[in-house]
């Protein structure tokens, strides 16, 4: 076709010696984007698969797609919701507006399009700022723009309120891109989740904006607390008075971020994954057990002054990011565990940590962001002494 | 001694820097940062101590048995950290409450014990003197670095004075409370480490192994 004739006739200009060589990375970038890439390995071992970098990346981007499809309703949702009450204002408006959709919460199709106008502008932002660190360290460190970027300015995207400002957006992946992967010497070498590093930054620079009751729907004057805030002031039971029953929280009508919410389509994603054994099971399963342990163990200690020591597994489960860090980022493979015992370590460290967050530490609602990052430091940890016993269960055989 | 005065002063500003070639004194600098007056007031006091203390161990130097070095070390570098904790105390009370036990930490501030152990028990009391000006103002540089950079975006202020009006007081800047934390230091120091080697490249350290590249056959 004509477009991979325009590649190989473009092609000479970008390898070593050509007139762009400077430029090989973005060239590589827009070529394998498009194409199979055609390197092959040209020292042994040579392991035949079907899984290369390029499909690991694009499959988890397919996995977000059900998140991706309910973040955009949910927020249209909410928007829609507040603005019976409290009237339209800003741009977005105008441009619904002069479309002639309407603010119909009861309309699935205007919510998807309200939705739209916030998810874009912030995935827009986040692909041009990220996407500029990623060419100028490729540039200069001579090494390839890859596709794992897709993935971590989607799962940013995902993990951002919608009413978060675009230059806050713009900043935060920055520094998620330089600080959490670039200075390590980029994708399959960050030890912390570069996602997760960019939205922690913004959770402590600008906590007036990342948290609290006003932020989650983007309408002037709309404040409503998350299900976690419910529980961690009121305890879980005070929830169904603000409306919220255990199937909103697991279908995912509820406060939160862009592609949170939904536990079902964050479940999706992970049969998904778990299928194509993009995602190992054994995290999963750690981080379930861990989650589940302790929290029963806090429901059987009980207190009389922390209400969210009664919350139950269930609810742990459908509320906040831990459905969403449980799919998307537990399972990442380069900032997790290595070994098959360790990986199950990891996940539950992950698990007891986050109820550990939400349930006893009074400053935070949330704990999914901080458990996983404090995992990712001590997965190689985990990793060494899993070696260190296998060698001394085998040294004692000898 | 090669090194003359200049060298003894402008050496440890950049080539020989206590906190970024030889990562010292790591801890006040993170705890002490966040403002550029509280910072000032620390660079000062850490000069000072380590400059008099090196100076009276150097003139002790022969005096001081070898086997209790560490502990007439520690004498003078004590007392001297209690006279500048009691003048700060008389004339500068306010920064000395933000400052709080970090100016009584300076007694075991690594950069004050290094030059006294690697430069004055082998030096001159004078060109000792010298030598603890100069890593003074080494620290002092890097204080004042990170000060401006977490004060500015901190909070839009340089040494008290607004220089970007702050949202919640009518502003149009939000500010980076992220930089307002003590492991911001981290980042900006790390930052700055980076750029100086940049700068520098014979400050890169050797790697402490490589990944082997496997031959073809």
């Amino acid at each position: 076709m004509g477009l991979r004739s325009f590649f190989d006739r473009i092609e000479p200009n970008f390898v070593h010696g050509g007139k762009y060589e400077k430029y090989f990375p973005i060239y590589e970038m827009v070529e394998s984007f498009l194409f199979t890439p055609k390197t092959v390995t040209t020292v042994a071992p040579h392991a035949r698969s079907y899984i290369d970098m390029k499909r690991i990346m694009t499959y988890v981007v397919i996995a977000t797609i059900p998140c991706i499809l309910f973040g955009l309703y949910n927020v249209g949702l909410q928007s829609n919701m507040a603005i019976q009450e409290f009237g339209p204002s800003g741009w977005r408006a105008g441009l619904i507006g002069a479309l002639g959709i309407g603010f119909n919460p009861n309309n699935p199709l205007a919510n998807m399009l309200h939705g739209l106008t916030y998810f874009l502008p912030i995935y827009i932002v986040t692909l041009v700022a990220g996407g500029i660190w990623e060419v100028v360290f490729a540039t200069v460190r001579r090494h390839e723009v890859n596709e794992g970027f897709l993935v971590t300015s989607m799962l940013y995207t995902l993990i951002l309120p919608a009413s978060t400002p675009l230059w806050q957006v713009a900043l935060g992946i920055s520094f998620g891109v330089v600080i959490g992967k670039e200075v390590f010497g980029g994708t399959g070498k960050n030890f912390l989740n570069p996602a997760l590093v960019g939205r922690a930054f913004l959770y402590f620079a600008y906590p007036a904006y990342m948290s609290g009751d006003t932020i989650w729907t983007p309408v002037d004057g709309f404040s409503g607390a998350t299900a976690l805030a419910v529980t961690a002031s009121e305890g879980v039971g005070q929830l169904g008075a603000y409306g919220i029953t255990w199937w909103d929280a697991f279908i995912g009508t509820i406060q939160g971020c862009i592609g949170e919410t939904s536990t079902l389509a964050c479940l999706i994603g992970l049969g998904f994954l778990l299928f194509t054994k993009i995602a190992n099971y054994r995290m999963v399963v750690g981080c379930l057990a861990g989650m589940i342990g302790f929290s029963l163990l806090l429901n059987l200690v009980g207190s009389d002054t922390n209400p969210a020591f009664a919350t139950p597994w269930y609810w742990h489960l459908v509320m906040g990011g831990y459905a969403f860090g449980l799919v998307f980022m537990v399972t990442e493979p380069v900032s997790g565990s290595h070994t098959n015992v360790g990986r199950y370590i990891y996940g539950a460290l992950i698990g007891f940590m986050v109820v550990m967050i939400r349930v006893v530490n009074p400053a935070f609602p949330e704990g999914m962001m901080l458990a996983i990052l404090f995992g990712n430091v001590f997965a190689p940890l985990i990793d060494y002494f899993v070696v260190q016993a296998n060698i001394r269960r085998r040294a004692r055989r000898v | 001694m090669a090194q003359t005065y200049r060298d003894m002063l402008v050496d440890p500003m950049v080539d020989n820097n206590p906190i970024t070639l030889q990562v010292l004194g790591i801890c006040s600098a993170l705890a002490v940062t966040s403002s550029l007056k509280v910072a000032l007031v620390m660079a000062i006091a850490v000069t000072l101590v380590t400059a008099f203390s090196s100076m009276f161990i150097s003139a002790l130097r022969s005096q001081i048995p070898s086997s209790i070095r560490i502990i007439v070390q520690m004498i003078i570098i004590a007392s001297l950290v209690i006279v500048v904790d009691q003048a700060l105390k008389a004339y500068a009370y306010e920064i000395s409450k933000t400052l709080s036990v970090f100016v009584g930490l300076i007694i075991t501030n690594c950069i004050v014990m290094g030059r006294a152990e690697a430069f004055a028990m082998k030096n001159p009391p004078i060109d000792s003197f010298i030598d603890g000006i100069g890593n003074g103002l080494g620290y002092g540089l890097i204080l004042m670095m990170v000060g401006f950079i977490r004060e500015l975006f901190g909070s839009g202020s340089l040494f008290g004075i607004t220089i970007m009006p702050t949202v919640n007081n009518g502003g149009w800047y939000v500010p980076n409370g992220l930089l307002l934390l003590p492991p911001s230091a981290f980042f900006v120091i790390g930052l700055l480490i980076w750029g100086f080697r940049t700068w520098k490249p014979a400050q890169v350290e050797e790697r402490e192994y490589r990944i082997q590249t496997v031959e073809a056959h």
